[in-house]
Parts: structure tokens; sequence; C-alpha cells
């Protein structure tokens, strides 16, 4: 079966997404875990443009570019002066079973694949056969989210978890329409700056920006 | 010119800007007072408009109103208006306390206001993507409001808050995602296809399989807001870290507001099935709710996470009538929204200057309210009879009305229900009458307490239970109507 040249070049770019969220699971120093968060908000903006270009969707051009200025450049920037700040720059978590992790996000991606066949199947655009993989992203962030212990590995799965949804709208749909876009980007914005805040707080009150000392409040 | 709804909007989105410059100056809590309250009469005035010339579509669609949204935005601006009541003196007595700066009683006014703001633009919204990122807002503005002691423990319930809800609210945007997919087909791209009114005149052709998926993530999305079971960890956390003002509103209002998006989103669903599908997951998440939150209740020890398990098992009752569906269920929902609304919030109100008398919120160390400030122990009292179902409170009339429906649609849930509100009875009133009643150990308070807003809500509930007015109940019924 021969594709068109655009959705075999969409596709790669989708299953570099999946391995960058991969690698994002299994990545254990902070500074490479923002690198590769940056990485991944490139290829979601290549994603974005090639899907805009080759549909001539014009909105998505605008969806490309605040992808692109929020992140590749704001917060990826934001969160490496954070680092600095914080001092923790060079730390590496100890993440406990890399391999279980692994498994248990390979699961995933085939559950996600089953859940969006039916939707991939009846949607009509051209990268619909990427749902799958933008599930798959969103669930793979998640997993990053609750394997890790430290504030700011958590807040990069929450990003990351938002880029994958922000694919699933190019795949599904084309894009949200631009005021709703405009005001996911805002939330983003508004939650990063107050996380940033919250992340000396954190700090101060525990001298540590492990979760696990927030870990005394459970119903006994 | 819709000028009603733009002052509803408007009047708390000022009063957030004017008290993040100002709010810390000792009449900010007036000036809090006074936004509020021009919330509330602009809410009354688009009612009445609503009531007398019907639905409204304005500002090129963007915004619609029609009897079961001006129902809650009326609520909503009520209770709003109440707290910023008691929030005066709570917050003057916390200061006296010196667990506040003036830097973060700022943060509290400005934040509160927005809080409203936000929750006023997810009920008037006619587009399901901008509800979506006002509720998201929302919930930015109560995780500053929840961490505002920084406290350990507050630090981490609002971080908790934050990651669930986040996580929560992220399933919603997939979910909304789909059903921008399913309605682009038969509406066309652009903005109209995510119109909640474009949605529902053609919700009998979007594709069933793809709506059914989007109805599950929407489901476990906002259902996570609503503090359905499984879903629930953030609500106790979140309602006994923060300041009670902020109990008051979360659970008054936030939860009905989430409850709310739901709700639109169940009425596409049924329209796009024909089967009842969202409903049954809907009685499921409900029934569970009740039934687990009532189990907890018992274990408890610090009276605010009590009453925010309780919060959950009405949500989840409120949940299950929508879920049975049709015209008693609805009304009895709307109602029992209603009713649960006043007298939570009137219950952490008198909570709040329990806790102040007594320096804790540990129920064990909560003695003979009755003795120092009669008012407040009468208060709590009487709120937890009414909250817990008992006539002749309206709380009774409402939890009656689901029971018997319940009873005549889906009779094996009856028993859970029965159960669980039992024991929701025991638990609740073994803890709360040795801290009204018996030996005290309660202080006197710098400032006195507000106690209108607390006999107000209950007033209000009790009248409820003796006689609805018949435009009430046509105002219910109508909206009850619109949910299906």
């Amino acid at each position: 079966m021969h594709l068109p040249l655009t959705s075999q070049i969409i596709n790669l770019l989708a299953a570099l997404l999946l391995l960058l969220s991969f690698s994002m699971l299994t990545q254990r120093r902070i500074l490479s875990l923002i690198n590769l968060f940056a990485l991944q908000g490139l290829t979601l903006t290549l994603a974005i443009l090639v899907v805009a270009w080759s549909t001539g969707q014009h909105h998505l051009y605008y969806s490309a570019a605040l992808t692109f200025v929020l992140k590749v450049l704001v917060l990826p920037g934001v969160l490496h002066r954070l680092i600095r700040k914080l001092n923790v720059k060079w730390d590496v978590e100890t993440l406990i079973n890399i391999p279980t992790t692994m498994l248990v996000g390979i699961a995933l991606v085939i559950l996600a694949f089953n859940v969006a066949l039916p939707i991939s199947q009846l949607a009509g655009t051209i990268a619909k056969s990427t749902l799958g993989i933008a599930l798959a992203c969103v669930l793979l962030a998640f997993l990053t989210m609750i394997t890790r212990s430290k504030a700011v590995p958590q807040v990069i799965g929450f990003l990351a978890m938002e880029n994958g949804l922000v694919f699933a709208a190019t795949s599904a749909t084309y894009g949200m329409p631009m005021v709703v876009e405009f005001g996911i980007a805002l939330d983003v914005m508004v939650g990063m700056v107050i996380l940033g805040v919250f992340f000396f707080q954190i700090r101060e009150r525990f001298e540590s920006l492990d979760i696990r000392h927030l870990e005394k409040m459970k119903d006994e | 010119m819709n000028w009603q709804l733009y002052l509803v909007l408007g009047t708390p989105l000022l009063g957030g800007i004017l008290l993040a410059l100002w709010g810390h100056k000792t009449w900010a809590a007036d000036l809090n007072i006074a936004m509020s309250v021009g919330t509330f009469i602009s809410a009354a005035a688009l009612t009445a408009q609503i009531i007398s010339a019907g639905p409204l579509i304005t500002a090129d669609e963007q915004f619609f109103v029609d009897s079961l949204n001006v129902f809650l935005v009326a609520l909503t601006a009520f209770v709003s208006m109440t707290t910023s009541l008691f929030s005066r003196p709570y917050m003057r007595i916390e200061l006296a306390l010196g667990k506040l700066s003036d830097n973060r009683l700022r943060l509290f006014h400005s934040m509160y206001q927005l809080f409203i703001f936000t929750m006023l633009v997810v009920l008037l919204t006619n587009n399901l993507g901008i509800l979506w990122v006002a509720l998201e807002a929302a919930t930015l503005t109560t995780v500053l409001l929840v961490s505002l002691y920084r406290t350990p423990a507050s630090l981490e319930a609002a971080w908790k808050y934050f990651i669930l809800c986040g996580v929560g609210i992220a399933q919603a945007l997939f979910g909304t995602i789909l059903l921008y997919s399913a309605s682009q087909k038969v509406l066309g791209s652009g903005g109209g296809a995510l119109l909640w009114t474009h949605l529902e005149t053609a919700a009998g052709s979007l594709e069933p399989t793809v709506m059914s998926l989007a109805f599950v993530f929407l489901l476990v999305g906002y259902g996570t807001k609503v503090g359905l079971v499984p879903l629930h960890n953030w609500l106790p956390d979140a309602h006994a870290e923060g300041p009670t003002p902020v109990s008051a509103i979360l659970s008054g209002l936030l939860l009905n507001v989430a409850l709310y998006a739901l709700l639109r989103c169940k009425v596409l669903v049924d329209g796009a099935l024909q089967a009842p599908f969202a409903s049954h997951l809907m009685m499921g998440f409900g029934l569970l709710s009740v039934v687990v939150a009532a189990f907890f209740l018992s274990k408890q020890k610090d009276v605010k996470r009590m009453f925010a398990y309780s919060s959950v098992e009405h949500m989840g009752l409120v949940t299950f009538a929508f879920g049975m569906g049709g015209p008693v269920a609805n009304f009895a929902g709307l109602l029992h929204m209603t009713l649960h609304s006043l007298t939570k919030s009137a219950i952490f109100f008198a909570v709040g200057h329990a806790a102040q008398k007594t320096r804790t919120q540990i129920m064990d160390d909560i003695r003979g309210l009755i003795k120092v400030s009669p008012t407040v122990g009468w208060g709590l009292m009487l709120g937890s009879i009414a909250i817990l179902g008992v006539p002749p409170f309206g709380v009774f009339a409402s939890e009656f009305l689901i029971l018997t429906t319940a009873m005549r649609l889906q009779p094996w849930a009856t028993p859970f229900l029965l159960i669980a509100l039992g024991v929701a009875f025991a638990a609740v009133f073994s803890k709360v009458q040795p801290m009204v009643f018996g030996e005290t150990n309660a202080k006197r308070l710098p400032h006195p307490p507000a106690l209108v807003p607390v006999f107000a809500h209950l007033a209000i509930v009790l009248a409820l239970g003796f006689y609805i007015p018949p435009y009430l109940v046509d105002w219910y019924r109508v909206a009850a109507k619109l949910i299906g």
C-alpha cells in the first residue's frame, strides 16, 4: 500500500513522538528530561506544520506557532531557570524497576490503539491513523507522572500529557477552534507560573522537592 | 442589549482586578462584599429577564442562558454573596490569630472574586471548549486559595488537588476533542461545532461510538471535579486545609458547577445514542460515591474532612438522581443540588467559627460549643440535622423524592441508598452531638462571628421543606425537562 509522502511524514513524526514519550518515561536526569520535553514540543510543531501544509488548514499554522513558542521556547526556558535556581540541575532520580515500567507502558500503548481504532476508522482526517499514538502519548505521560516522586518531573509529565492532547486534537479534528486553543495555552501558562511559585514553597517547607515527604495525609 | 449578562460576568472580574491591587486594605473585605452583592443583584436581574423572556443566546452565540443554567447562576451568586459576608469577620479573626499576612489576604480576596468569575463563565458559556478552559481556570484559582496558609499540610493538599484535577481535566479535554471530531462531521469545522445549542439540535446525527467514548473521558474528567468515588481523593484534603470560606464555596458551588458541565454533555450523548449508556454510568458512579463516602464518614477525625466526605455522598446522590433521569428524578436532583449548596455552606460557616473558638479542627477536642456560643452551637447542630435529611428541613423532601423514584425505577439500588443514608446519619450525628453539648474548652473570639449567613441559609432550607413556591416548582420543572 502506498501512502502519500505527507502522510508518511506525519506517521514518522507520530512514531517519533511515541518514542520520545517512552524515553521520558525512563529518563532519570531532570536536565535531560527537560531537553526531551523540548524535543517533543519541536516534533509536535513539525507534525502540526505538515498537517497544516498538506490540508491547507490555515488556523493550524497559528496553532503550530503557539506550540513552538510555548512548548519549545518558553516552558523549557522557564524549567531550566527553575532547576538552576532550585539547585536541582544535576539531580538524578532513582527509578525503581525500569523494565516493569516499560512493560506497563507497552500495555498502555496496545490499549490506546484498541480504544482509538473505531474512532480512527470514522475520522476523515489525513492523520487519522495517528490518533492511537496521541492517546498512547497521553497515557505514557500519565504513567511518567505517577512513577515519579519529585515535583519537577511530575510537572514535566503533566506538560507532556498536554502535548499528547494537542496532537490528538490535530490528528482527530485538525485542531480545536482558535479561541479554545488560546484558552488552553493561557491555562497552561498560568498553571506553570503557579507551580513555579509552589516549587519554592514546597522546598522551603520540606527542604526537598521530593513528594514522598508529602505523604502524611492519609485516611486512617 | 443584554446588560444583565455582562454585568454578571463583569462585576466579579472587576472585583478580582481591584482586589488584586487593594485587597490588603482594611476596607477590602467590604469591597469584596460589595462586589459579591453587585454580582447577586445582576444575577437576579438576569434571572428575572430569562423568566419573563425565555432563553437567551448572545454575543455571537458564545453565551447561552436557559432555565437550567440561570438557576445555577442565581444559586452561585447567592452563596458567593453570603460567603463573602461570612469571610469578612472570619478572615479578620484569622488575621488576629496570626495565621495570615496582608499579602495573603490580598491574594485571598482577589482569587475569591476570580473564582466566582470562572464559575459563572462555565455556567454561561455556550462553547464546550471555553467551558473546559474556564473550569481549568477555576482549578487554578482554587489551588492558590487552598494553599493560602502555606502550612505543610495545605501545600500538600494543594499539590494533590492540582495534580489530580489536572490529570482529570486533561481526560475531559480529550473527551471534548472526541466530541468535536464527531460534531465536525455534522456541523462542519469552525467554532460552530463546539457550540452547545448547535450540538443539541444535531445530537441525533452525531456518531454514537465516538460520542460514547467521549462521554467516558468526560465523565472521568469532570467527575474528578464533582468528587465522584474513586476520583474523590483530592476533595477531603482541599476542604480541610483551605480557609473555611473556600471550603464553603468548593462544596457549595464548584461541585455543582462541575456536575453541570457533565449534565450538558450527558444531554448530547443521550441524544446521539438513544440508549441509557450515560445514565447507567452516572448511576453506577453516583451509587458508589454514596456508599463509599458514607462508610468513610465514621472514620474521620477532622471536622472539615468529615463534612467534605458528606459532600461526596450528596453529590453522589445527585449524580445518581440525574442518572435515573425522567422529570421526577431530575426535579429531585436539582432541588437536592440547591439544598445541599445552602446547607453545606451554612455548616462550613458554623464549623469555621467553632474551629476558631477551640483553635483546632479535631472533633475530639471540640466540646460544648453551645455553652460559649449558643448561636454557633445551634448553627452546627441544626445544619447537621438538616444535611442528614431530618424533616422538616428541605433536604428530607429531596432525598425522599430521590428514594421513592429509585424504588419505582431502580429498585435494586434502594437498599444500598437506605443503608448508606442510615450509616451517614449515625456517623455524623454521633460526632456532632458531643461537639455541641457537654463541657467546654472554647475561647472567646477577637471579633464577633458572622451568624447571619448561617441562619439565613438554614431558614431557606427549612422554608423549602414546608413550602416550595409555585414559580420555583415551574422553574425546576422546565430545567428538569431540559436535562431529559
